[in-house]
């Protein structure tokens, strides 16, 4: 009984965990975000919400825009 | 007009093999350093627009680091936009959500690649050098 119990638990704290996880990649997922390759080979990501990011933003969401 | 009838036809051919190879890519203008459109997937006003945002954006990220920027990709909710340059121009497009970013920067680069190495000097004339030499055989025959 106390098996099925702890077994229980873990089970619950581990499909928890897992789900948080799920949430929080989906929702860095759904922010924009741009991506510089330098020529060095250095690569700078700038997420929405930081301030060098969103003027760069503004000029990508204007490019997209353009399209539709 | 600074930019030659040859070099405009070449990057439209560069574009219509672009959106031949690449399903991702739903729209893409080739652009010379100052912003000028050389080719473009859709009209000549919306190429404007998005040769304009795309310099901006170029400009502006290239600004960030002292290293100098080649390439981009912005994702956005409504879909993706890549940049990438050579010495000469640019080439900027946009994709659908969730884009294999890696393929569409491979794609871009071969179109650029493809530009850069249509001949821009003449090709080389081989017939007077024919000319030449049978001239000197015939001179040796004389002879």
């Amino acid at each position: 009984m106390r098996t099925r119990k702890a077994l229980a638990v873990a089970g619950a704290a581990i499909g928890s965990a897992a789900g948080a996880v799920l949430l929080r990649r989906r929702a860095a997922r759904s922010r924009d975000r741009i991506e510089l390759y330098f020529e060095d080979g250095s690569l700078v990501t700038l997420a929405q919400g930081a301030p060098e990011a969103e003027p760069l933003l503004f000029h990508a969401r204007e490019l997209l825009a353009a399209t539709r | 007009m600074s930019v030659s009838v040859k070099r405009v036809s070449q990057a439209a051919d560069a574009l219509a093999h672009l959106t031949e190879i690449s399903t991702q890519i739903q729209a893409a203008v080739v652009l010379d350093r100052e912003g000028s459109v050389q080719a473009a997937t859709v009209d000549d006003e919306r190429a404007g627009r998005i040769a304009s945002s795309a310099l901006g954006l170029f400009r502006q990220a290239d600004a960030q680091r002292e290293q100098q920027l080649v390439q981009l990709e912005a994702a956005l909710a409504g879909g993706s936009v890549f940049v990438v340059r050579d010495e000469e121009r640019l080439i900027a497009a946009t994709t659908g959500p969730g884009p294999t970013a890696g393929l569409v920067f491979y794609d871009l680069k071969s179109a650029l690649r493809s530009l850069a190495a249509a001949p821009a000097k003449p090709k080389p004339r081989r017939a007077p050098a024919k000319r030449a030499a049978s001239t000197r055989k015939k001179k040796d025959a004389d002879a």
